[in-house]
């Protein structure tokens, strides 16, 4: 075995001469290393090119240095050209270490048909396929809800295979868990609306209605959209990450082979809990709300504890609350439907689980945006 | 260049019904094809080896043989039904018969190794919790893993999880297990004991046992049947019993992978 010998440091150099009878020997000198200044390949193309078409190459390589992928990915496409021109090239006077790896690179011949082709599709041809998509996708959403519906049917007449500790167990992933977030955020929504409003309020003398403000504002849409928003980024991601995760690892596989349904055994349980846990959370996202508020109200603008609770009270009714609360029900549903759906749809790599989950958060965004909408204009059709 | 099919017949002794047959089956992601005219029986009782070389289909086969992915064209029988002319509810209670060792192990991360393990006899039977909990017990000391009922499926070695899984596609005490690549990143020595554990279900419990490999020790140390899948021509260039494979067979693929023989050995 014949290491790459070590001469001197000079850099790499070519040079050709010719023997009779179409012959072209070319002289390797020097290091060919990746690292080196290696010559073009153009070099060769000319001097193959000039006057008589060679018959053969040889090569004469006592002079060469160290060598490395530089020479033979170098060798690799002078063979390919030489191939292409009918001319025989002979590797006797290569190294020997650089003989064998060069018979090892031609050893297996391509495949055909293995290559990628990277076919470039016309702006029409594009546009078709991200509409046929597009429509797939929806496809693929509404087969998902319908299934999730079966299994929810399943589950009332007492059929649906599910582990109650697994429940239990996701109930507190998605509910208590997530208490210190949603405090957090809550108070500082308050505090911001309470703010906001005073601004305004405090113009003609009437910083009293920040209660007002604070309240139905938290109540009917904020904590609930907000509630929404920071589980759709901490719990639906998770979802989405996790059933992803089972996707890659074949533990989905695992499951439906054992005949046990992913949806009734997976999905149910996380939609049933944050479907409970979110409209739980929010009304607990009312109660720091208007805690920020107070703060505010307290501290800023010299409302007494008893008059802003009052306020609040009076200005508070019970279908603000019930309007929050059904959209944090649905909110729930929709990001829980999310998690699950694209967690279910994940390919087997690591960087389809990232897909998954980015795509979980923003289908579940997306979801509670325009479902707030909707939600928004019935109530305002409907006069509530 | 045309190869010649060579299917041997396997002419055993006892006479054997035919557990698994495979008609026509041609296999494709889209219009991918990846596999086509499959066509060979799995005898009752048999150590059936899938083989061929990498990226040639194997595990896509075993895919289909368990109702987990649809065949482009053609049929698979297990005695006289046919698994992909069932509704989907009856293929679904068909496949709890087969128990399944996947390439990664497959075990339910959020469950412990005897919630693995006990999950399908909670579902499918009528035991009582104690009772499942001694079956798992007894499937975890058969394959060696006595005392880590309660470790989760992150905190054993890769071997120790292959053989959970093992132990899991046990629990229902199938009539055909089905193992996808069993002994890959296993050391040879454990990879050995796999193999003879492998030969004492199908000689204690009479399954029959299905394996995807290309390990040639385990093929010819447990295998009596055979089929050579063909990633170049996408179909199989032969079947049959691996050691007659070697003796008999020409062509010449199948006789380098069963040699080792030429470089690329596959």
């Amino acid at each position: 075995m014949d290491k790459p010998s070590e001469k001197g440091q000079i850099s790499s150099g070519l040079s050709f001469s010719r023997q009779a009878e179409g012959i072209l020997v070319i002289e390797l000198a020097g290091n060919w290393t990746i690292n080196d200044k290696l010559p073009p390949l153009s070099d060769v193309q000319k001097e193959v090119e000039k006057g008589l078409l060679p018959v053969q190459i040889v090569f004469d390589a006592k002079d060469l240095g160290k060598w490395d992928s530089g020479l033979l990915t170098f060798l690799v496409k002078l063979i390919e050209i030489c191939s292409q021109k009918d001319i025989q090239v002979q590797k006797d006077g290569l190294p020997q270490g650089a003989q064998r790896l060069l018979h090892l690179a031609f050893a297996v011949p391509e495949r055909k048909g293995d290559r990628k082709e990277s076919s470039r599709l016309s702006f029409l041809a594009k546009t078709g396929d991200s509409a046929v998509m597009f429509w797939k996708s929806i496809f693929e959403m509404i087969t998902f809800v319908g299934q999730v519906s079966v299994a929810f049917i399943k589950m009332l007449t007492g059929k649906a295979r599910f582990r109650g500790s697994d429940l239990l167990l996701i109930i507190q992933e998605c509910g208590a868990d997530a208490l210190p977030i949603i405090s957090l955020i809550s108070i500082l929504v308050g505090l911001i609306l309470a703010f906001v409003g005073s601004i305004q309020l405090k113009m003609f003398g009437a910083q009293i209605y920040i209660a007002d403000l604070v309240g139905i504002a938290m109540a009917r849409a904020m904590a609930a959209v907000m509630t929404g928003i920071v589980m759709a980024g901490r719990t639906g991601a998770s979802f989405a990450a996790r059933i992803g995760t089972m996707q890659v690892n074949e533990e989905i596989d695992a499951l439906k082979t054992s005949g046990i349904s992913p949806m009734e055994f997976l999905v149910l349980p996380r939609i049933l809990a944050l479907s409970i846990m979110l409209p739980l959370l929010t009304l607990y996202a009312d109660l720091m709300g208007i805690l920020g508020g107070l703060i505010v109200g307290v501290v800023g603008f010299d409302i007494s504890f008893i008059e802003y609770y009052n306020e609040t009270k009076s200005s508070l009714t019970l279908t603000n609350i019930w309007i929050g609360l059904v959209s944090a029900f649905v909110f729930g549903v929709l990001v829980a439907l999310a998690g699950c759906l694209r967690g279910m749809q994940c390919g087997r790599s690591a960087s389809a689980v990232g897909d998954a989950t980015t795509s979980a958060v923003v289908t579940g965004i997306v979801s509670i945006v325009v479902a707030t909408a909707v939600i928004t204009v019935v109530c305002n059709v409907l006069g509530i | 260049m045309t190869l010649i099919n060579s299917k041997l017949k396997t002419q055993n002794s006892k006479p054997t019904k035919p557990h698994i047959i495979v008609r026509d089956l041609t296999m494709a992601y889209g219009t991918n094809v990846i596999q086509r005219d499959l066509t060979f029986n799995v005898n009752q009782g048999d150590i059936f080896i899938i083989m061929g070389g990498s990226g040639c289909g194997k595990s896509t086969l075993l895919r289909h043989l368990i109702g987990l992915q649809t065949p482009a064209k053609g049929q698979v029988f297990y005695g006289d039904v046919s698994l992909w002319d069932m509704d989907p509810d009856e293929r679904e209670r068909f496949m709890r018969r087969f128990g399944i060792l996947y390439q990664s192990g497959a075990l339910w991360s959020s469950m412990t190794l005897a919630e693995n393990i006990g999950l399908t006899l909670e579902e499918y039977t009528d035991l009582s919790h104690s009772e499942i909990s001694e079956i798992a017990s007894f499937k975890l000391a058969l394959v060696g893993l006595a005392g880590f009922e309660d470790y989760y499926p992150s905190e054993i070695s890769g071997g120790m999880k292959k053989r959970a899984g093992l132990a899991r596609a046990m629990a229902l005490d199938p009539e055909i297990l089905f193992f996808d690549e069993p002994s890959a990143g296993l050391d040879p020595i454990s990879a050995r004991l796999l193999d003879d554990l492998i030969l004492e279900l199908r000689d204690s419990l009479g399954s029959t046992i299905v394996v995807v490999t290309h390990e040639l020790a385990s093929i010819f140390a447990i295998g009596n049947n055979s089929v050579f899948l063909d990633g170049e021509t996408k179909t199989m260039i032969a079947t049959g019993d691996p050691k007659k494979l070697l003796a008999e067979c020409r062509n010449p693929t199948v006789h380098a992978f069963l040699t080792r023989g030429e470089p690329g050995k596959g």
